[in-house]
């Protein structure tokens, strides 16, 4: 399904334009969802019952601009960057890509900044505060087009690397095990 | 005038008149109605824009206030800026034309008479567009100016700056397109026998305005888009990283803001020259000096637009440039000014009547600003008070006091002309007084607050810096200018419900549109008549035109220099393909907004709606053909002379 | 203080002046042109003698010798104007010999600065507010890491924008030690009207001992708390975006908090640094600047005031 085909962006214009209240809105103190526990973590696409990932509830922070625009300052100011690259991955996986290995939801990847993985992530738990973690998370979903067009970002203002998050093709999140070698 | 009537009134209102009802309404293209829409809705405009202000003077009456926050704020003087420029100044000074220069120069119907239909749906549809916005918390966020990166895809997030800058797009294509058909009107179609030394100096003003409008508007049209294709499709036009600059959005902008203004102010000088001909009892003195004064400045306004740039570090020596060609500008003023003066002087009785009271206004305030702006021509000075309330303060001198005060002063004085009642002028006294202490009770003091440090879009200020006192008396006067609009409504509607109803000149004016009953009838004038100097209505006309098809609409195309008749070409009738096409092209512009597929897709409708429009008929084929000139079958214009 | 008209440096002085010019001339233009203005309203005596033809061409061919000597009247002054604006500006725009350089870059919504040296440990990082020594010129280098800014101290000089992708210079010069401020002068987003800029102008001594103490790192921790807070500081949110000379503390998406107790504002200078106002900025920043970049860093009440006396202790 992609925005080429009238009907779909007739109807995706309306809902932006209506939903542009609770997009627009720049919130400096926010409520912050649940996180996960622990042991509700996805790690391997082994799982009774067939695969499917379990559908998640609306995630306020990525139905807004302020916040996604906010996590993709983040992203580059605590140096996602360094393992991430531009979303391409380089030490660290790829991010811009459907493969998911500890799962996808905003409690999925919350649990993963915060407690960090094995092979290299850092836990920045007590170090980013709650509220900005959710904000490079809702921006996370953004690299991996999980996120409403209308409420993407654009091209920072630096070095073009590779096309903006507005014009990435959304993808089915798809569990990955086991994790990906370092390139 | 003389009483002579060669046409027949009721055959003409029958050609003329719109259809009856609603859809009459939609399919108009008389020149006179939708003026008076333009009128409304740009007044509507102001006072939304006006009450935003009041907002924001109400913030900053006391330091650290908590009525608004800085998010409601920014979007609070955006809007403020851009519907006072976008949808009031401009607009109104085009409705102006829209309605005055067709009369003022003799002929039945402005030219493209669709396209004016068309212009107004697009300028209401985008003024709805940004208002709608601002109420859905989408409003514009980044200034009136918006100048990137703050204003680009990083730093302003959502679809705020992305609607602003279509707004742009949608209120750009209305004045481009009443320039043109204002400058065909007043170079094709005057009446037979007005020279161009016999135009009517409004008319003069708006033909100046029409030509900044068409070389001015691209500017801004263009560095709108890059920004919008910067937004949505990831081009780098202001990105430095990649080779864009962020000054290129200024130079783009200032070179279309710098000829803004002059397209807000130029129309109220022609204004200032009809009110003060009439209450002075005089045709103005130095119609040559005036003339070319108005065209003089016009050029000139291209030349000045680096002055809002001098802080981002320009050389020196470019900038100097700038700095004369701002100095030079106001040579022309001066001298139209000082043509006023003279006029006033040596006129006969003045009538201190509300329009030229509005017009003595206009002196005391915008000179003001006139020398403000003198000091804001220097570099040295600029760069102490550039973006500080001392800018503010001069350009709501000259805006206010060099367009607004006018149009006001306009308003008293065409009124009884636009819809045939007089407006109260005990009224009119009250809401001048209140509007001119109210006004320089609200913007003398920033002058001192600009060289006191108070920076521009600031949503608050601390105790500790003194402001205090100053923008409290800002906002007490901000308040009685609030009185003085609402005044001004109330006189509007009450006159119009009660008012003493006006004759056809009620103020001895000597221009065309006075020759006429008012509000004027749907035809214009029911004689078309051969025009011999420049107070038309002092003489007796010497000739009148016939000739012309009776059972269609047409006008009389006349020479451009001499105004001796050209051909005869039909006029348009009502029609329904403006608004449908104006609907067609908000669907596209707003589907832009999201994705740029909308280019794409939105072509479609437009497409159709254009086909509409232009398809051929048959009437109009039978129109063309009734329309040659055909001496040998009498189907000629020519002038019949009437005896003494 | 913070006025263009009440000046404290050369620079400014100059600029007072020609304002001061300006003005004058413009005051007499405006009271000579309003009072023909009204003497053309108000005069009523002459007006029956101008019925006749002939006397409206005397009346006007006076007119047009009047306009045409005001006009070149108005030409000579705008050039005497513009003559002088000329002779001030490039006095203004001549570089300075052998200036302090301070590297300035902006952010959203605090002043980075650093103190420029061939000697690369002689070079000092600091924010928000600016020491200089009077007397002496001081060549800022402007530019910018987000947005336009723009740098305005008015009772020192005139202001200069800084601009993403360019790099911009002003000038400073103090005539007498003082305390100066300003604030950004080109809106650039939510907390625009709080970017605020503090300028310490000291004698060349005072300049020279402030210079030194801010060379030195970090001050080590002297009681417990202050080392407690200095553990808090490193190992929360604290650490990722601000630096602390001589900590492992070496981020730069903050201000260098190195020595802040130095420093007499914190906030981009719009809070006094007073400990509560320390512990309140640190608790909820958006509070005091709705939009601000730093976050809320909820933290226990014995953390929270054991990092700021930590940082207290940052002089």
């Amino acid at each position: 399904m992609s925005l080429r085909c009238p009907e779909v962006t007739l109807a995706v214009l309306l809902f932006a334009a209506l939903a542009g209240c609770h997009r627009e809105e720049r919130r400096f103190s926010e409520s912050l969802p649940a996180s996960t526990p622990l042991d509700s973590v996805v790690q391997s696409d082994i799982r009774p019952g067939g695969t499917p990932l379990p559908h998640q509830p609306d995630f306020i922070y990525e139905t807004n601009a302020y916040a996604v625009s906010q996590g993709k300052q983040l992203y580059e100011w605590f140096n996602c960057k360094g393992c991430h690259a531009d979303g391409g991955g380089a030490i660290g996986p790829a991010l811009m890509d459907d493969q998911w290995i500890y799962g996808d939801s905003p409690q999925n990847l919350y649990a993963t900044i915060v407690e960090g993985r094995p092979n290299g992530m850092p836990s920045f738990g007590g170090k980013i505060p709650p509220q900005q973690i959710w904000q490079i998370v809702a921006y996370v979903r953004s690299l991996a087009g999980q996120v409403r067009k209308d409420v993407d970002t654009s091209r920072a203002d630096h070095l073009f690397t590779r096309k903006s998050e507005q014009s990435m093709a959304s993808t089915e999140p798809r569990a990955s095990s086991p994790p990906p070698q370092p390139q | 005038m003389s009483t002579v009537q060669l046409q027949d009134k009721r055959a003409l209102e029958a050609v003329w008149a719109d259809p009856p009802g609603f859809m009459g309404w939609l399919k108009t293209v008389d020149h006179k109605r939708i003026a008076r829409r333009y009128f409304v809705t740009a007044l509507v405009f102001f006072a939304l824009a006006g009450l935003l202000a009041l907002v924001m003077r109400l913030q900053l009456a006391r330091a650290d206030n908590t009525l608004v926050g800085p998010d409601l704020y920014n979007q609070l003087f955006s809007l403020h800026g851009s519907a006072m420029m976008f949808l009031f100044a401009v607009p109104i000074m085009q409705a102006a034309g829209i309605f005055l220069v067709p009369l003022m120069v003799g002929t039945r119907n402005i030219a493209f008479a669709r396209l004016n239909a068309f212009s107004y749906w697009i300028y209401l549809f985008g003024g709805l567009l940004i208002f709608v916005a601002f109420v859905l918390n989408i409003g514009p966020e980044a200034g009136w100016f918006a100048y990137v990166p703050l204003s680009g895809p990083q730093y302003s997030a959502g679809k705020r700056t992305d609607i602003w800058a279509q707004m742009i797009t949608f209120t750009e294509a209305a004045s481009l397109i009443v320039a043109i058909e204002l400058v065909v009107t007043a170079f094709r179609l005057r009446a037979p026998g007005m020279l161009l030394r016999r135009i009517p100096l409004l008319v003069w003003s708006q033909v100046v305005t029409s030509f900044m409008v068409i070389f001015a508007m691209p500017a801004v049209m263009l560095a709108s888009s890059f920004l919008i294709s910067d937004r949505l499709v990831s081009t780098q036009f202001y990105n430095p990283a990649e080779g864009g600059d962020a000054l290129l959005w200024q130079h783009l902008f200032w070179f279309f803001g710098h000829p803004e203004v002059y397209i807000i102010f130029i129309p109220a000088l022609g204004m200032v020259s009809e009110i003060i001909a009439t209450f002075a009892a005089r045709p103005a003195f130095g119609y040559l000096a005036l003339v070319l004064s108005l065209a003089v400045t016009g050029f000139f306004a291209f030349g000045l637009w680096v002055h809002h740039m001098f802080v981002t570090g320009l050389p020196p020596a470019g900038m100097s440039f700038f700095t004369a060609a701002s100095l030079v500008i106001s040579i022309p003023t001066g001298v139209q000014i000082f043509c006023w003066i003279a006029t006033l002087a040596t006129g006969g009785a003045i009538r201190f009547t509300t329009p030229l009271m509005f017009v003595v206004g206009f002196f005391f305030i915008f000179i003001i600003g006139g020398l403000t702006g003198v000091m804001l021509a220097s570099v040295s000075l600029d760069s102490q008070v550039h973006d500080s309330y001392f800018v503010v303060a001069h350009f709501h001198y000259v805006l206010i006091g060099g367009a607004v005060f006018p149009l006001f002063g306009g308003f008293y004085y065409w009124f009884p002309k636009l819809t045939g009642k007089r407006l109260s002028e005990r009224a009119g006294k009250w809401n001048f007084w209140l509007f001119f202490i109210g006004f320089n009770l609200t913007f003398f003091p920033m002058h001192i607050l600009g060289l006191e440090g108070m920076t521009r879009r600031v949503y608050t200020y601390g105790a500790d810096t003194g402001w205090t006192p100053l923008n409290l008396l800002a906002t007490i006067g901000s308040a009685i200018i609030a009185v003085s609009v609402i005044v001004f409504v109330v006189n509007v509607i009450l006159s119009l419900r009660r008012g003493a109803p006006a004759g056809a000149n009620p103020w001895n004016g000597t221009t065309l549109e006075w020759g006429t009953s008012s509000p004027p009838p749907s035809y214009g004038f029911a004689d078309l008549i051969y025009v011999g100097s420049r107070q038309p209505l002092k003489i007796t006309p010497l000739a009148y035109v016939t000739g012309l098809p009776t059972r269609m609409r047409t006008s009389l195309a006349t020479t451009l220099a001499d105004a001796r008749p050209d051909h005869i070409t039909p006029d348009p009738n009502p029609s329904i393909w403006p608004l449908v096409t104006a609907l067609a092209v908000t669907v596209l512009f707003i589907g832009s907004i999201f994705t740029p597929w909308a280019l794409i897709w939105g072509s479609v409708p437009v497409t159709i709606a254009l086909i509409g429009w232009f398809w051929p008929t048959e009437k109009q084929a039978r129109d063309l053909q009734a329309c040659e000139v055909k001496p040998e079958e009498g189907r000629a214009p020519r002038l019949v002379e009437i005896g003494p | 203080m913070h006025s263009a008209i009440n000046t404290a440096g050369p620079r400014a002085h100059e600029i007072a002046e020609l304002m001061t010019l300006f003005t004058a001339v413009c005051a007499v233009v405006y009271l000579i042109v309003i009072g023909v203005l009204i003497w053309a309203l108000l005069r009523k005596r002459a007006r029956a003698r101008l019925a006749s033809e002939a006397e409206r061409e005397i009346a006007d061919r006076k007119a047009r010798h009047v306009i045409t000597w005001a006009t070149a009247l108005t030409v000579l002054i705008l050039i005497t104007l513009g003559l002088s604006d000329f002779f001030v500006q490039r006095s203004l725009f001549t570089p300075p010999k052998d200036p302090l350089r301070v590297l300035i870059t902006g952010h959203q919504y605090w002043w980075e600065i650093e103190y420029d040296h061939p000697d690369p440990s002689q070079r000092l990082r600091t924010a928000n507010e600016l020491h200089i020594p009077t007397g002496k010129p001081v060549e800022l280098v402007l530019t910018s890491r987000d947005v336009i800014h723009s740098f305005w101290l008015p009772s020192i000089s005139g202001k200069k924008d800084l601009i993403p992708g360019r790099v911009n210079t002003e000038v400073l010069i103090a005539d007498k030690p003082g305390l100066y401020t300003g604030q950004c002068a080109e809106f650039c987003g939510l907390q625009h009207a709080k970017m605020r800029l503090v300028l310490h102008a000291d004698s060349p001594e005072d300049f020279e001992k402030w210079r030194q103490q801010q060379l030195q790192p970090g001050r080590e921790p002297a009681t417990d708390t202050e080392r407690r807070g200095r553990t808090v500081f490193t190992s929360t949110s604290c650490v990722l975006c601000h630096s602390v000379q001589g900590t492992d503390a070496s981020a730069t998406v903050g201000p260098d908090l190195t020595h802040i107790a130095s420093r007499g504002t914190i906030a981009a200078g719009t809070l006094p640094n007073t400990p509560d106002n320390l512990a309140a900025w640190i608790l909820a920043p958006h509070r005091m600047k709705p939009g601000v970049q730093m976050p809320a860093t909820p933290l226990p009440p014995d953390d929270l005031g054991a990092l700021t006396k930590y940082l207290a202790s940052l002089q």
